[in-house]
């Protein structure tokens, strides 16, 4: 699997460590239902079978955390940007 | 040295120079270009070995990587290596072989008797010896096929040798150097595309190096070396001979095992092994042809059956046979063109016996001419002889004709090699046009092509190899004018497969694994007809050969047992690896101490001067203690450190610890959301201790931060969370809060830090410093910080402590680190001054009831720790909502307090659970458990800290540290984690 860092170009895998399916924003910790948004935020992953929004930090290069949009079944990567541009 | 089968002419071997080898103790001699199996057949051996179940003799049957049978043990002492296809090892001087699976020789094999136990292998028969009852599977059953059935014996010993990995990128991948992949080489590379040649052979030129065909009007093999010419003489083509491309993965990525000095006695100065290359390619051309289909017959497995396309590779290539009276079983045209070649060569032929009812006259009559007697709609039933071939039994008409012959050549048609292109999860398709499984739908960016793709003749090969070439490359925007297509002839390749014969005797359908059809019909009245059930309940296709001439067959087999088509029933997946790949290529370098990067501290050689036992911290290396002379255990040595620093003074080296420099209008902000506690207030020139949960409201991380400037932080991690702290603050930043001003870099290496600690410390500090810096209390108290210029070198100064002794840490550039160290030391031998290790700051810190790793343990709250009162109220921060879940929030859960034993000799485990002194040792009693124990000088007993439940309620009770794994059960009194100076008065002295 090779992702295409914005910043550094296309890296092998191995360069990134994952933290899995991107489900922010977090939430509003003072809204009255924080505890159940927050909980869903730290434990709630959809887990499709398909293309799969997910965080990837760039370790061993540019130390950027990428919004990766990547295909659970072929490991195809549709789209890689980095997070901080993405829509949060 | 004689070699009674060699052929008297042709064939591509250098005859001017002899290679010497052994197989099974005895010396033979063969030539440079030479596989161990044509030498082996040129000096007359053909019976290599003994099969894996049954124990019959076997020969070789092939002349490539599909050998299911001539697998020998290569080299000897810890290059020994079993399983190895002779058929694939290049032949080098004083090569050692031997025979695997028979004792004491191929040919008298006392565990041949094995063949009396048939009923024992049938199919199924792991699933059904399981069923037995287990002391029996145990004692009985399993030690006995363990012993009986299997292949070669490893060697036990470390691999001498070293492997490699690489990394290449290419436009175009062509895997397969026969004349599809050749052509489609040549054409890919004139338009300038960067072209990678994959060839598991040593040599270029596939089928072309065994038949003799005319390209352009000269010899093939002429023809192959202009373009392997041309090729090298392209600047963007890269020829991999000796590499087997095994594996396809996303993304275009290819995994290839270049065998770099297989065919030498023993790597050269500083070569690898082996090369496991990842090969990055834009676009692929699957060339790698096929593979010639075996017939089940009765004694089909006889030593001297031979594949007919691999007598003709041995007879053209290798200019030997494996016998003198030769037969054929043919359903196909190119079967009878291997009989031509074996005639050419002047070998005499008894009989060509082929299934159909009709061949043309253009094949049958060189045969016939040459009083070659042909039989046709005739099949050969049975094969007898021991150990090798003697005799066949053909039937015609439902007569029976025994033949006298030595080598019987079947050939049913070819299986292209559709391997890789199921490693993504595509499926072949059976086509009736070519009568065999091909490629269904391919791995992205692949496309295959010639014998590979069921298209068999040799034009038709060529014309799609300069096709594909060109028009991969034109996609990727290579553009080039139309080359003229080689000219060569289209040879016939029409077949007719028959699959099974009526025989007598056992007749195999996987050589390999011993699956006879027997086996296939048992799997189908048990049930297990679909291909993948047939598979692993038979074990057909397994192993080192994986199905290469067997799994189409079985699947065959099956199909007309059960009146499906080849269609309905399918075809198993392959999966990587294609061949076999050795694990210490995949480990490559990392082994050993290469696993992981070593890292060292700047004051590593001082520290081994200074009697240093260093320990494994993460990557780094830590002194755990230093010895001084006369010292005879690490007890000793440690407890003189830790009464050290408690009465005079101690250094520690503390640079493996995390350490972040974070900057910006916003760090403080950002802190204050990423810690419990507040620094935004922190004031400059001043350090705290901080405490990070994970979002979930479990501990993260501790450590202390430090201010350095207005908009200029420190921050420490622990050694082993540093990676992942850091991390978690470029998540924090990037991830939730971009619009923060703030940056982060690691500096971890850029800094070497001591820590100066006991009530001596500060004299040590002002020796050192002199006037640069005023270290008193006033001027410098508790939890102070400060950068100041020793020279033009840095220094960081923080009066923190982790002993609960006055100390201070101390650090400067790594460059200096060296200097730092020596300099504190001179500084401090007035006062009485040692080094402690890790080993001293972990029981002055248990001393002290500071957490650690051991305590931050992913499972642990902040009040767990006692260290509740730290959350801010004021302030959001990671963690804070997950951390008031009820749970984590129930009083019942265990806090942190110390113990003691009740009998001060007792020594403590850390691990013990806790329990009530009368309650029974159930997991229902369980109250907590032990995480950290020390022997406490200062005590004068062991001492530990716990996690218990209503912990902090219960100081002064007595209950049981109970830990059955090493029969440990003690007394221990409940007691404040702080076992010195509880009021901390000795910090800010
Ligand atoms: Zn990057």
């Amino acid at each position: 699997m090779r992702i295409p860092c914005p910043f550094c170009g296309p890296r092998d895998v191995s360069e990134f460590v994952t933290l899995g399916e991107a489900t922010g924003p977090r939430p509003d910790p003072a809204a009255p239902d924080a505890a159940e948004k927050f909980f869903a935020y730290a434990y709630l992953r959809s887990n499709p079978a398909g293309p799969s929004e997910e965080h990837w930090y760039h370790a061993l290069g540019c130390r950027s955390w990428l919004k990766v949009v990547r295909d659970t079944r072929t490991h195809e990567i549709e789209s890689a940007a980095l997070a901080r541009e993405g829509a949060r | 040295m004689s070699k009674p089968m060699r052929l008297s002419n042709g064939g591509l071997l250098d005859r001017r120079r002899e290679i010497t080898f052994t197989f099974d103790g005895k010396p033979y001699a063969g030539h440079p270009g030479d596989t161990l199996a044509s030498a082996l057949m040129a000096n007359g051996v053909n019976l290599v070995g003994r099969s894996f179940k049954y124990h019959r003799p076997r020969g070789i049957f092939t002349a490539g990587p599909e050998e299911p049978n001539a697998l020998v043990t290569l080299r000897n002492g810890s290059r020994r290596e079993p399983n190895t296809k002779a058929t694939t090892v290049e032949l080098f001087d004083r090569l050692v072989a031997t025979s695997q699976n028979c004792w004491p020789s191929p040919r008298l094999d006392v565990l041949s008797v094995n063949q009396l136990f048939a009923p024992l292998f049938v199919g199924g028969f792991y699933y059904k010896t399981f069923m037995w009852p287990a002391s029996f599977w145990e004692k009985v059953y399993e030690p006995a096929i363990r012993r009986a059935a299997g292949l070669g014996m490893v060697s036990r010993l470390p691999d001498p040798d070293h492997y490699e990995h690489a990394t290449a990128y290419c436009d175009v991948l062509v895997v397969g150097s026969g004349p599809a992949g050749l052509s489609a080489a040549l054409a890919a590379a004139r338009t300038g595309a960067r072209v990678i040649i994959c060839e598991e052979d040593f040599r270029l030129g596939g089928r072309l190096l065994s038949e003799p065909h005319e390209i352009d009007s000269m010899p093939a093999i002429d023809w192959v070396a202009r373009v392997e010419a041309e090729l090298t003489s392209l600047p963007e083509v890269r020829i991999f001979r000796r590499t087997s491309v095994f594996g396809v993965y996303d993304g275009g990525t290819y995994g290839a095992l270049e065998r770099v000095s297989d065919h030498l006695p023993q790597p050269g100065l500083h070569q690898p092994r082996q090369r496991l290359w990842q090969i990055v390619a834009r676009r692929t051309i699957n060339a790698m042809g096929a593979i010639e289909r075996p017939i089940v017959f009765g004694g089909n497995d006889k030593p001297g059956v031979i594949l007919a396309s691999a007598l003709r590779t041995y007879v053209n290539r290798f200019a030997t046979a494996p016998g003198r009276k030769i037969a054929f079983f043919v359903t196909s045209d190119d079967g009878w063109l291997t009989a031509q070649d074996v005639l050419k060569a002047g070998l005499p032929i008894e009989i060509v016996v082929d299934a159909r009812a009709h061949v043309a006259d253009a094949l049958t009559r060189p045969l016939s001419r040459a009083g070659v007697r042909v039989l046709l709609d005739a099949v050969v039933s049975d094969a007898h002889g021991r150990p090798g071939l003697k005799h066949i039994e053909v039937r015609k008409d439902d007569k029976i004709l025994q033949f006298e012959v030595d080598v019987l050549a079947v050939s049913n048609g070819y299986n292209p090699q559709v391997g890789l292109t199921t490693h993504l999860g595509g499926k072949p398709v059976w086509s009736e046009e070519c009568g065999a499984f091909v490629p269904g739908e391919l791995p992205p960016g692949m496309q295959s092509i010639g014998a590979a793709a069921g298209d068999f003749a040799l034009a038709a090969c060529l014309r799609a190899g300069m096709q594909a070439g060109r028009t991969l490359a034109s996609d990727l925007g290579f553009a080039s004018a139309p080359a003229a297509v080689p000219r060569a002839d289209d040879e016939p390749c029409a077949v007719s497969p028959v699959w099974y014969v009526e025989h007598r005797g056992k007749a195999f359908v996987d050589q390999q694994n011993d699956v006879t059809a027997k086996d296939v019909a048992i799997a189908n009245r048990e049930g297990f007809r679909a291909v993948e059930h047939l598979k692993r309940y038979t074990t057909l296709g397994m192993a080192t050969e994986q199905g290469k001439t067997s799994s189409v067959t079985g699947q065959a087999l099956m199909a007309h047992l059960t009146g499906r088509t080849m269609h309905q029933a399918g075809t198993t997946r392959f999966r990587p690896p294609h061949v076999p790949v050795a694990i210490g290529a995949f480990a490559g370098p990392h082994v050993g101490k290469h696993f992981k990067a070593t890292r060292y501290c700047a004051g590593h050689d001082w520290a081994l001067e200074n009697g240093a036992t260093m320990i494994e911290a993460g990557q780094w290396l830590r002194p755990r203690w230093f010895t001084k002379p006369g010292e005879t255990d690490w007890f000793e040595s440690v407890t003189r450190e830790v009464k050290t620093v408690r009465a005079a003074v101690g250094i520690c080296d503390v640079s493996s610890l995390g350490k972040i420099e974070i900057h910006g209008r916003d760090a403080g902000a950002f802190l204050d959301r990423v810690y419990v506690n507040m620094f935004s207030t922190l004031p400059v020139g001043k350090a705290r201790y901080g405490l990070m949960l994970r979002e979930d409201g479990i501990v993260l991380d501790d450590g202390t931060t430090a201010r350095l400037g207005p908009e200029q932080y420190v921050m420490s991690t622990t050694t082993g969370n540093a990676g992942k702290v850091m991390q978690h603050l470029e998540f924090c930043h990037q991830v939730l809060w971009p619009e923060l001003d703030v940056a982060m870099a690691s500096v971890t290496e850029q800094w070497t830090q001591y820590a100066v600690a006991g009530p001596k410390s500060r004299k040590v500090l002002e020796t050192l410093l002199g006037d640069r810096f005023d270290v008193s209390n006033e001027a410098f108290p508790f939890l102070a910080c400060a950068e100041f210029f020793w020279g033009d070198v840095p220094v960081r100064l923080y009066r923190i402590s982790f002993s609960g002794e006055l100390a201070y840490e101390i650090a400067v550039p790594a460059n200096y680190g060296d200097s730092l160290i020596r300099a504190l030391m001179r500084a401090g031998a007035e006062f009485g001054a040692v080094p402690y290790g890790s080993e001293a700051l972990g029981v002055l810190r248990i001393e002290k009831g500071h957490v650690s790793v051991p305590e931050l343990n992913g499972q642990t709250t902040a009040a767990d720790l006692g260290l509740g009162k730290m959350l801010s109220k004021k302030k959001d921060f990671i963690g804070r909502v997950l951390a008031e879940r009820p749970a984590l929030t129930d009083p019942d859960r265990p806090s942190l307090v110390g113990f003691k034993p009740v009998d001060p000799g007792q020594r403590l485990r850390s691990g013990a659970h806790f329990l009530a002194i009368e309650a029974a040792a159930t997991a229902e009693n369980d109250e907590g458990y032990m995480t950290s124990v020390t022997y406490s000088p200062h005590a004068g007993c062991w001492v530990g800290l716990g996690l218990l439940k209503h912990g902090a309620a219960r100081i002064g009770e007595y209950v049981r540290a109970y830990d059955p794994v090493r029969e440990g059960d003690v007394e221990v009194e409940v007691v404040s984690p702080i076992f010195v100076d509880p009021e901390g008065k000795w910090l800010h002295e």
